[in-house]
């Protein structure tokens, strides 16, 4: 970097260097990125003169809007809501119940190592389908209504619930779980002083997330005739009752809205 | 509050007794919403059927076995499909989220109307579950995977707008305010400032979503919307178990490895 | 070069910040800021380079009005105040080039910074003072790689690559180690004479300043109490400036370290 006359000279040019630094390794995500999108982008078999016929049923759609039809159809769409809500609630509460025991049977620094296993099994399958497709096994063993629902997001919820909960715990700190061991306490003693405080906000917090999930799922597990709301919106779109849907889909975000704030509300009163 | 009673001698309670009174009227509050939400399904379930379940899935149980592992052939293109409403639903939904969340960020927002309309999106694209918009769009498009698509970007435009509005809002300002101290245009600001603290954030709620989407689009063939759920549907609906066995492990499979793909680079970016 | 008149700053929740502040700084003059945590040091210079607005009063750098310029002028205006903050304020997900890069960020349009295609003059700049504090080589490390001092030593390139006229420096050494403290304090000095700049530093520590500037301002509750030499501070204008303590040790020790600095320096001069 030095010229003839012996005075430093800095380079005028810049480049960032490339967050991945091999070469090689760089080009070939590039390429196979582009080549999945252009392969995904060529499958996807567009149908655009049925897209552009759908164009003014979706402004018939949006008309239903204005003003959407709380009038009509009340009583169903009211008894589809609160069962929705019900279910909701019963499920949270019963999938929390459930939720405990297997959380901490699930923590690595609580449970022996086949106790972990079993109960990390039970998560993962639980985690793995969505409730929809729990909801159609639900409502072929136990028939039509909102008991499907019910156990479908119950189950749901521990798949949820039990794997933030054992995390939690494997997370928490060792000094306080220690100290409470070190007074001779008993194993219940050790939850009840060293785990249970450390996790217990984010958990209350959580279960109200889970309240918010639980309650929008059981707008759709009736689609596939698990009760709840979600039986009546399906009627709405087939028979065309558009200003109904569009009521019944404000319903439910007014709804998730309360349930947001009492959730921000609840989070900060007890962190 | 913590309480000493000096009068009775030495005792501490960790409550009042105000307190645990009230502490007792919510348990009370809160158990007789659940008796009111069991007895209001249980008069709605035939308990009949229920007494049943054990025997109907023990049949069912027994016909699911062995899957059809010959009914693959038909599968790979679902799968296919499935894994691609996913991945440009998350692209879509990203495109989209970066310019709601930065109106929706108290600290970037142009204006509290815009900012007002912006979290407006945020709740109704997130309450709306995806089958529901699914639902939606097969009516105003048509059946296929041009539906489920467009569904998965709306449903995810909440979620990843929500989760990057809450980055944007938890920066640290000193590292703006020395942008802004140089005379940066609030455009540069962002760039410079903001931009570079929140990209890890995006990346990683991209993924988060992606993995999650691989998920819900799974199920949208119910409603007509594409990929593997129309299969599986179709097998439960004529009773086909062994074919219904055999979607589901391919669904397992796909869920487990989009799980793996996801820590991986969610790894590599924190 | 710089002048402030009758500067007040009353903060929304009716603290009051700032009270008439009078005060002059020459051209090429290293000032320091002293005064206890709360006094208003750190609202002073952001009212300057209105980071933070004033309520009442002027602040002219030469002829130029500050107080009274529209956003797009006041933008210009601050390109030639350079500014250096108390905990570095680096971007630290970008590298240490683009960290003292943005401090040209005033110069140059959106798209330019965007690609990061600043004018080559910049960048030869940029390279030149990089050197100057000895970090040539690390360039391309992100900025959140580098110890406490050498971000400082970033952030100094920062404000010194706006080319400026003025430079406001916050609380430079509260986040380093002693010895690094008195090397950064050295460097500021070194590149204002130099560059004959101007300079405004605030620093709560009375050894430091007295050790590296020549004239002293105390600032207690928003008001000017002292205004003069650093062998002036007596343990009364101290007491004046932070409150009743025993001042004699911090006087006494001054006086030794700083013959202990000048010995060193002669050593290293000769």
């Amino acid at each position: 970097m030095m010229d003839r006359s012996g005075a430093i000279t800095y380079p005028m040019t810049w480049k960032k260097p490339p967050y991945i630094k091999n070469g090689s390794i760089r080009r070939s995500i590039y390429f196979f990125s582009a080549l999945y999108l252009a392969a995904a982008f060529g499958t996807m078999d567009v149908n655009w003169t049925r897209v552009a016929e759908g164009l003014p049923r979706a402004e018939r759609f949006l008309d239903a809007f204005f003003p959407p039809n709380f009038a009509d159809n009340r009583g169903v769409v009211w008894d589809g809501i609160q069962e929705s809500i019900w279910m909701a609630i019963i499920s949270t509460v019963a999938g929390i119940l459930l939720s405990v025991p297997i959380g901490l049977g699930a923590a690595r620094n609580l449970a022996p190592k086949y106790i972990y296993l079993v109960n990390r099994a039970i998560i993962a399958l639980s985690r793995t389908f969505p409730e929809i497709i729990l909801a159609i096994f639900a409502v072929k063993l136990f028939g039509f209504g909102p008991f499907a629902g019910f156990i479908a997001l119950s189950i749901g919820t521990i798949g949820f619930y039990a794997k933030l909960l054992a995390e939690d715990i494997e997370n928490m700190s060792e000094d306080q779980a220690e100290a409470i061991k070190a007074t001779g306490a008993s194993w219940f003693q050790w939850i009840n002083y060293a785990i249970q405080p450390q996790v217990m906000p984010r958990m209350i917090g959580l279960s109200v997330y889970r309240l918010d999930i639980n309650f929008r799922e059981s707008a759709v597990v009736g689609i596939v005739g698990g009760g709840g709301i979600g039986a009546t919106l399906n009627t709405a779109f087939d028979r065309y009752e558009f200003d109904t849907a569009a009521a019944i889909l404000l319903i439910i975000i007014g709804i998730v809205m309360c349930l947001e704030y009492v959730s921000g509300f609840l989070r900060n009163r007890v962190q | 509050m913590p309480k000493i009673d000096r009068s009775s001698g030495l005792s501490w309670r960790k409550h009042t007794t105000k307190k645990e009174l009230t502490i007792w009227l919510y348990w009370l509050i809160g158990l007789s919403i659940v008796t009111y939400a069991w007895n209001l399904i249980s008069e709605k379930t035939i308990w009949f059927f229920v007494q049943d379940a054990g025997t109907q899935a023990i049949d069912i149980g027994s016909r699911m076995v062995p899957p059809k592992l010959s009914y693959m052939d038909k599968l790979w293109q679902p799968v296919w499909d499935t894994i691609n409403i996913a991945t440009i639903g998350t692209i879509i939904a990203l495109i989209i989220a970066v310019p709601v969340a930065f109106a929706a960020a108290k600290n970037t927002t142009p204006h509290p109307l815009i900012r007002t309309i912006a979290l407006f999106i945020i709740v109704s694209s997130r309450s709306v579950n995806s089958l529901i918009w699914a639902l939606i769009l097969v009516f105003i498009c048509g059946p296929g995977i041009f539906a489920g698509t467009i569904a998965i970007g709306l449903r995810s435009i909440g979620f990843c707008a929500k989760l990057l509005y809450e980055a944007i809002e938890e920066i640290d300002h000193n590292q703006v305010e020395a942008i802004q101290a140089t005379g940066a245009s609030r455009a540069q600001q962002m760039l410079y400032g903001i931009v570079p603290q929140v990209l890890p954030t995006f990346a990683g709620v991209g993924v988060y979503r992606w993995d999650i989407n691989i998920r819900e689009s799974t199920i949208l063939g119910l409603v007509g919307a594409g990929g593997i759920g129309l299969q599986l549907n179709g097998s439960i609906n004529t009773l086909a178990w062994t074919q219904v066995s055999m979607i589901l492990l391919v669904i397992l499979g796909t869920v487990i490895i989009s799980e793996w793909i996801s820590a991986k680079v969610r790894h590599a970016i924190i | 070069m710089l002048r402030i008149e009758d500067l007040n700053k009353k903060y929304p929740t009716g603290d009051e910040a700032l009270k008439d502040v009078k005060l002059e700084v020459p051209k090429g003059q290293v000032m320091a800021l002293i005064g206890p945590s709360g006094a208003g040091k750190s609202t002073l210079i952001r009212c300057v380079n209105r980071l933070v607005e004033p309520t009442k009063g002027k602040v002219f750098l030469g002829d130029l009005e500050l107080t009274e310029l529209s956003r797009w002028k006041l933008r210009q205006a601050r390109r030639r105040m350079g500014m250096i903050f108390q905990e570095y304020a680096l971007v630290e997900r970008l590298t240490v080039m683009e960290n003292v890069l943005s401090g040209r960020l005033g110069y140059v349009g959106f798209w330019r910074s965007w690609f990061r295609r600043f004018p080559g003059e910049d960048v030869r700049e940029a390279y030149r003072l990089l050197d100057r504090v000895g970090l040539m080589e690390m360039a391309d490390k992100r900025a959140d790689e580098l110890s406490g001092g050498q971000r400082q030593r970033v952030g100094i390139c920062r404000a010194l690559i706006q080319n400026p006229d003025l430079l406001l420096v916050d609380e430079p050494t509260a986040s380093l180690d002693p010895k690094t403290s008195r090397q950064i304090m050295r460097l500021i000095n070194e590149l204002c004479d130099e560059r004959s700049l101007a300079a405004i530093i605030n620093i709560h520590d009375v050894l430091l300043a007295q050790m590296f500037s020549k004239r002293i301002v105390g600032l207690e509750q928003g008001s000017i109490v002292y205004d003069g030499p650093p062998e002036d501070l007596t343990p009364e204008v101290l007491t004046r400036i932070y409150g009743e303590e025993n001042w004699e040790a911090t006087i006494g020790k001054v006086e030794e370290e700083n013959e202990e600095e000048d010995s060193t320096i002669s050593k290293a001069a000769s």
